[in-house]
């Protein structure tokens, strides 16, 4: 049993709306190769926890299955559980607040985003759970979304263009149980240059 | 002699349109495809060849030599395009643009790439982080399926293409082009030992190519309007249009795709803002993405951004990411950080990188405290010269570059950073100790 | 061929080879770890880089193909340098617990260090500490050591075919194990600990025994199975202290079995160390001299009334002795098979593994029938997974159905009527047999333990002779032999007169029984008088009139036939304990107490006899080819054959003979392997 309430399962199988999710997937491999499907299912391991007990984790017997799905021996899907860095190998919180804090991101503030984080999440650092159960914290490495740095990437979605008090702002509404639309928070244009494009002013489209 | 709106490959680049087929339509995309595909694959690879166009993902490998590599002879064993998203490197975010925003001029370059290497099917294999972007990839994907421009008969020429988009999951040496296939098959990214080549022996052990996004979407604009067009931008050798993402300690950060070989200064003042404080506080660039050397202001002030230019000071045009920082920046955590980066991020398999990287991340990581003697910055070059060039892939090279630009413009830096941290821990030894 | 100039040394190698394997052939060395000739490439040490003309950074030799005309440097400063910085990495986070690391004197990493490494560290950072992993009771580990070459998963995955060693996380925090600590269910484990090459793996039952420069290291024969494994024994001070293996090409290339690796820890445990005389219904201790009087006063009955067995550990010298002994009484009442499989001596390759170990490689098809290879002969197993890696290779089973072989298989059926169908060439499998160029079979010594095993073995050989198997240029036919003391008794006609049924049920009035220590004799009459001659107070013992304490594989310069029928020497490592003696000598004594004395009184003299009288002994540990020139079989009618399924050998794979019976270590593994199931139980 983990510190917030996430106890290692004894067994894992896959439920309906992942079984449907895996036939197309591994469709998409040549016959015999479906290996290649490990890395999906590993995410459809990963949501079915989400769904299941609102901690977005692959435990051991999550491997397990993926290994008996797809013919592996179980060690193979072990390795690959724990080589990718998106695969949370223990319980999370209900929110995965993920901080950049590579170069081009701590150039414009990440250091910020990470206090903000602290303080306002209730996370005293990286890899650090929530009381509450709501926010793990981690620091992950670029996550190619530079030109809008600072990035704080929650789940799967980039919030963009940070500073203390955006951030504070984010988790706060997080906690409310809003989700803020992901993308700049300072209004840009995606990665056009603040204040308006220098380029592509004249194109033929829409 | 700026690139004109006229010019540009990628009109969505900002998404300010739609991303669907509908708008890629108007915007030029998916035109006369047919007539490319039936014009063959001799005829495409000799086109992309004349074009001058070289690989867009950090090597700069010529592309049309690259897809003629692949066998001519069918056999028994299917061909692969492998379409290289993982974009990962530090200070990378174009192909992110290319994949939310042009999907469409990806999706149709594959087809064509596929032609030319005689390849019926292609995987696209998107870093994990993007999400949302490989959701648009494969709503794109799946647009194109449904208008028949790519599956069977693809556009109507006979030639039967399939494309899927395969996700990461957290890893930026699967960027590296047989990593990345190790991973496709559903094993660790690690390198695979060369010879054998991917076009030899690749996917699933059949021949394969790997090419990065951008390089693949701006084929089909150069089939188009022709080879010499494409060649008629930048110097010679380093020909073409290029998406730059300029970022750091500039006012306006942003990507834009521009003409090869602009002046760097130009690059960073016309499309971003400037340097915060004006170009006089500028203190150095990473030209190409973390792994490029970075250059001090001097070189800055007149350097041009294609290959050769970079080359000839020691640092690469790599992926184009051009890292600004001004003088506040302290140049010594910002490399130290990327050690770190390179550390967390190799693979393990070889001896210089697992050892070697953290070795280096470690000895950086004192270098901001300056809790070093001076020698040691020869031992950190001497680590890194160790790990260089000792390894089945270039991550390890890519890792210990920044570490030896940083000494080879800025050690200055690093001997007062020491000798400070002396001159205090000197005067203030008990209460140090006594700290601890 | 490619011309490759090392160091200015021409060669010719092989287009193909690696960098490494043309260095090797100039006789010029490199170093390496991860690279092992057995093992797929991994190329990630990168201890073996050298210069290559025109490269611009050195290649890894053990994984750059040779093209013709390369020249390649192996001493230039360039090479020096990447070697002492490979090393330079490799230490800076490897303990430097030399003095209390078992694998110190035989270590790649130590000796490496010394030749090519740098003097001092440079190194001022933390050292990395790295958990210790579980992987059962024969494996100890110390990962603080490992330098993360893989080894160890590649010969997991690709030697044993137990996929259960992995690399798990990455970069420096990459680790091998198991991932969920479980002990490693491969009987082929203990290589591990030789494959690798650094402290990492060690014995467990080794830990802190010995330094290797302390052993004396004497060659012999692993008999705990019928490969007949070449192995070393090491000893100091008179006692057992390690088995490794030897490398031999042609039976065990260089792995060995656990049970014969481990197991000899029962060498010293229940041991015959004296002799002993039954005296009023109680064996009590005796002297030679009076346990050579009971004998002569028991062994008086006509010859026909006299008998002797000899079991599945006895060597060629005293079963040729005691055969000669009992013909010198009059008795020709002779049976080696004591475990009951039904063997037809009447042609030799009746009873061989004909095809030859190294043959199967060669093969293209493969029937077992009766047998589980993998657990009967682990090393031999290794050799036909293998073959089935290299692809082309169908393996079709009968017997136990979901038998884990470490390779795919089709299961055909279990029994008599499967047997029947493949020998009329009515089951589907003959095809993939008679498509086959060189098809064989394995049938399992124990299949033929039961009530039909003669038909079993007649038509064991019409379904060889009748899918092809048996050519004037290829032999299909094999046997699989269960221990190193089986197949010398057969080639020395150890078989006449009673059987041993009879024999044991009151049809002779005296008895001698050699090396089948664990034989149950607790039916025989009193009446019927017997001599145990061994070396384990196992089952035989309880039932003994005298005990004559011999010597095991270990304490005795013998000959020993393998499954093949290759004749193998193995050499005395260390004495018999007590008052033991080697086993042709005492029987040297007892045929003088009984006054007729044997006519060798040196082992020499024996052999010398022995190659005469079977000229099988007298071609060394080479095996000629084997082949088929007349394919009538042994005998025995085709209806008689029953459907009932075939059985393995019954217990589990530890604990199979009197020596791992009483092995410690072989009893923990026995407990350790059935925990699973006793956990399902609770």
């Amino acid at each position: 049993m983990t510190a917030h309430g996430h106890a290692e399962p004894t067994s894992f199988a896959f439920d309906d709306e992942s079984n449907a999710a895996i036939e197309t997937i591994v469709a998409r491999y040549p016959a015999g190769k479906q290996a290649s499907a490990v890395i999906p299912l590993l995410y459809i391991v990963q949501k079915q926890m989400k769904r299941m007990t609102d901690s977005a984790w692959v435990p051991r017997v999550g491997m397990d299955a993926v290994a008996a799905r797809l013919g592996m021996a179980p060690i193979r899907v072990y390795e690959v559980a724990t080589f990718y860095f998106m695969f949370n190998t223990k319980p999370i919180g209900r929110f995965h607040l993920q901080v950049c804090g590579t170069t081009p991101c701590w150039l414009r503030g990440s250091d910020a985003v990470l206090k903000a984080c602290k303080d306002a999440g209730g996370l005293k650092g990286y890899g650090d759970t929530s009381a509450d159960g709501n926010f793990t914290l981690s620091e992950v490495e670029c996550l190619g979304g530079c030109v809008n740095a600072p990035i704080l990437a929650v789940d799967d979605d980039y919030y963009e263009d940070l500073d203390y008090e955006s951030t504070v702002k984010l988790i706060e509404a997080l906690k409310r149980g809003e989700r803020p639309a992901p993308g700049s928070v300072i209004g840009r244009q995606t990665s056009a240059p603040v204040g308006g494009p220098t380029t592509l002013l004249d194109v033929a489209g829409e | 002699m700026a690139l004109s709106d006229k010019d540009r490959i990628f009109t969505n680049l900002y998404g300010v349109q739609h991303w669907g087929l509908e708008a890629a339509r108007k915007r030029g995309n998916w035109d006369g495809t047919k007539d490319i595909v039936l014009k063959g694959r001799d005829w495409i690879i000799e086109e992309v060849k004349n074009s001058g166009l070289r690989g867009r993902g950090g090597a700069g490998f010529p592309t049309g030599m690259k897809w003629s590599f692949m066998p001519k002879q069918a056999s028994d064993r299917p061909h692969y395009l492998v379409v290289n998203s993982d974009e990962s490197e530090p200070g990378t975010c174009k192909d992110r643009d290319i994949l939310r925003h042009d999907p469409h001029t990806l999706i149709e370059g594959c087809l064509i790439a596929g032609v030319a290497m005689g390849a019926n099917a292609g995987y696209i294999y998107v870093r994990g982080e993007y999400y949302n972007e490989h959701l648009i990839l494969q709503a794109a994907i799946d647009e194109a399926y449904a208008a028949g421009l790519i599956g069977r008969n693809a556009c109507g020429t006979g030639f039967d293409f399939d494309l899927y988009v395969h996700r990461g999951a957290g890893a930026y040496i699967c960027g590296e082009e047989t990593a990345l296939i190790e991973s496709l098959e559903g094993k660790k990214g690690m390198p695979r030992l060369k010879p054998p080549f991917p076009a030899a022996v690749g996917l699933y052990g059949c021949p394969s190519t790997v090419n990065n996004v951008e390089t693949i979407a701006v084929v089909p604009t150069i089939l188009r309007r022709g080879a010499p067009w494409f060649a008629g931008f930048g110097r010679p050798r380093n020909s073409g249009t290029k998406i730059f993402c300029i970022q750091g300690h500039v006012n306006k950060p942003c990507n834009v795709e521009e003409e090869m070989s602009i002046p760097m200064r130009e690059l960073i003042e016309k499309h971003a803002g400037g340097v915060r404080g004006g170009w006089d506080n500028l203190l150095a660039v990473i030209p190409g993405g973390s792994s490029t050397p970075m250059l001090p202001k001097s070189i800055c002030d007149d350097v041009l951004m294609d290959f050769d230019a970079l080359r000839d000071h020691k640092t690469g045009l790599g992926t184009a990411g051009v890292i600004v920082m001004d003088k506040s920046t302290d140049l010594i955590k910002a490399i130290a950080r990327l050690s770190k980066f390179y550390k967390h991020e190799s693979c393990g398999q070889c001896t210089p990188c697992r050892e070697g990287m953290g070795w280096v991340g470690r000895m950086m990581d004192r270098m901001v405290e300056g809790r070093a003697d001076v020698a040691e910055i020869d031992v950190l070059e001497q680590v890194t010269r160790q790990i260089e060039g000792h390894t089945i892939c270039a991550l390890a090279d890519g890792g210990v570059w920044p570490v030896q630009g940083l000494i080879r413009h800025f050690r200055p830096m690093m001997e007062e950073r020491i000798a400070a941290y002396k001159a205090r821990s000197a005067g203030a030894a008990p209460v140090a100790m006594a700290a601890e | 061929m490619a011309k490759v100039t090392i160091d200015g040394i021409e060669v010719e190698v092989p287009n193909g080879a690696s960098v490494l394997q043309a260095c090797e052939a100039a006789g010029v060395e490199i170093p390496r770890f991860c690279y092992h000739e057995r093992l797929s490439v991994a190329g990630n040490c990168r201890m073996c880089l050298v210069e290559v003309e025109k490269a611009p950074k050195p290649v890894a030799s053990c994984a750059f193909p040779v093209a013709d005309g390369m020249k390649v440097f192996t001493d230039t400063e360039m090479v020096r340098r990447a070697r002492r910085g490979v090393m330079e990495f490799l230490l800076i986070n490897h303990p430097l617990d030399c003095p209390i690391c078992d694998q110190g004197g035989e270590c790649d990493l130590q000796d490496q260090a010394m030749a090519y490494g740098g003097g001092a560290s440079r190194y001022k950072e933390e050292k990395r500490v790295v958990k210790d992993k579980y992987m059962g009771p024969l494996v100890k580990t110390i990962m603080t050591r490992c330098i993360q070459c893989t080894r160890c998963i590649r010969f997991a995955t690709e030697v044993a075919g137990t996929a259960e060693l992995g690399a798990t996380n990455r970069g420096e925090h990459m680790e091998v194990g198991t991932y969920v600590e479980k002990a490693l269910t491969s009987e082929l484990s203990g290589n591990l600990i030789d494959i690798c090459p650094v402290g990492a793996l060690t014995s467990r039952p080794y830990a802190f025994v010995s330094r290797p420069w302390e052993l004396r290291k004497t060659d012999g024969i692993d008999v705990l199975d019928a490969t007949g494994t070449n192995i070393r024994i090491d000893t100091r001070s008179g006692e057992v202290l390690r088995i490794l293996p030897r490398i031999n090409e042609d039976v065990n290339e260089e792995w060995l079995a656990d049970r014969g690796r481990f197991a000899f820890d029962g060498l010293k445990r229940k041991r015959l160390d004296r002799p002993w005389v039954r005296q009023g219904g109680k064996l009590v201790p005796a002297t030679w001299q009076q346990a050579f009087d009971a004998i002569a006063a028991g062994f008086t009955a006509p010859g026909a009334k006299l008998g002797a067995l000899a079991g599945e550990l006895a060597d060629v010298e005293s079963v040729l002795a005691l055969k000669e002994l009992m013909a010198s009484l009059g008795s020709s009442n002779l049976d080696c098979r004591t475990d009951g499989a039904a063997l037809d001596i009447s042609r030799r390759d009746f009873y061989s593994f004909n095809t030859s170990i190294a043959g199967i490689e060669e093969a293209d098809a493969l029937l077992i029938i009766g047998s589980n290879p993998r657990t009967e002969a682990p090393v031999l197993n290794a050799r036909i997974r293998k073959r089935v890696i290299a692809g082309g290779f169908p393996v079709g089973v009968v017997g136990p159905h979901g038998m884990d072989l470490t390779y795919g298989h089709d299961w055909l059926g279990e029994g008599g009527a499967t047997l029947r169908a493949l020998a009329s060439g009515a089951h589907r499998f003959c095809e993939v047999l008679r498509n086959a160029k060189k098809p064989m079979l394995i049938l399992g010594r124990n299949a033929l333990a039961r009530a039909d095993g003669a038909t079993l073995l007649a038509v064991a050989w019409q379904i060889a002779a009748f899918n092809g198997m048996l050519k004037p240029d290829w032999h299909g036919f094999n046997l699989l032999h269960r221990f190193g003391g089986q197949h010398g008794a057969l080639d020395l006609g150890f078989v006449s007169g009673l059987p041993m049924a009879q024999m044991l049920n009151g049809g002779v009035d005296a008895l001698w029984v050699l090396g089948a220590d664990g034989l149950d004799l607790s039916g025989v009459p009193a009446s019927t008088f017997v001599v145990i001659q061994g070396h384990h107070g196992d089952a035989a013992a309880a039932r003994a009139d005298v005990i004559l304490p011999g010597a095991a594989y270990t304490e005795k310069d013998a000959a020993w036939v393998n499954t093949e029928g290759r004749v193998q020497l193995g050499f005395q490592a260390v004495s018999p304990p007590g008052e033991a003696r080697e086993d042709w000598k005492v029987l040297r004594a007892a045929s003088a107490a009984l006054g007729k004395p044997l006519p060798y009184d040196t082992l020499e003299a024996l052999r010398a006899r022995l190659v005469v009288d079977y000229p099988v002994f007298a071609q060394g540990d080479a095996l000629p080819r084997s082949v088929c020139t007349d394919t009538a079989g042994p005998a025995g009618d085709i209806s008689g054959l029953r459907d009932d399924a075939l059985g393995l050998p019954a217990g589990n794979y530890w604990q199979q003979d009197p020596i791992s019976r009483a092995s410690e270590t072989m009893a923990e593994c026995a407990r350790t392997y059935a925990a699973p199931a006793a956990l399902a139980a609770e």
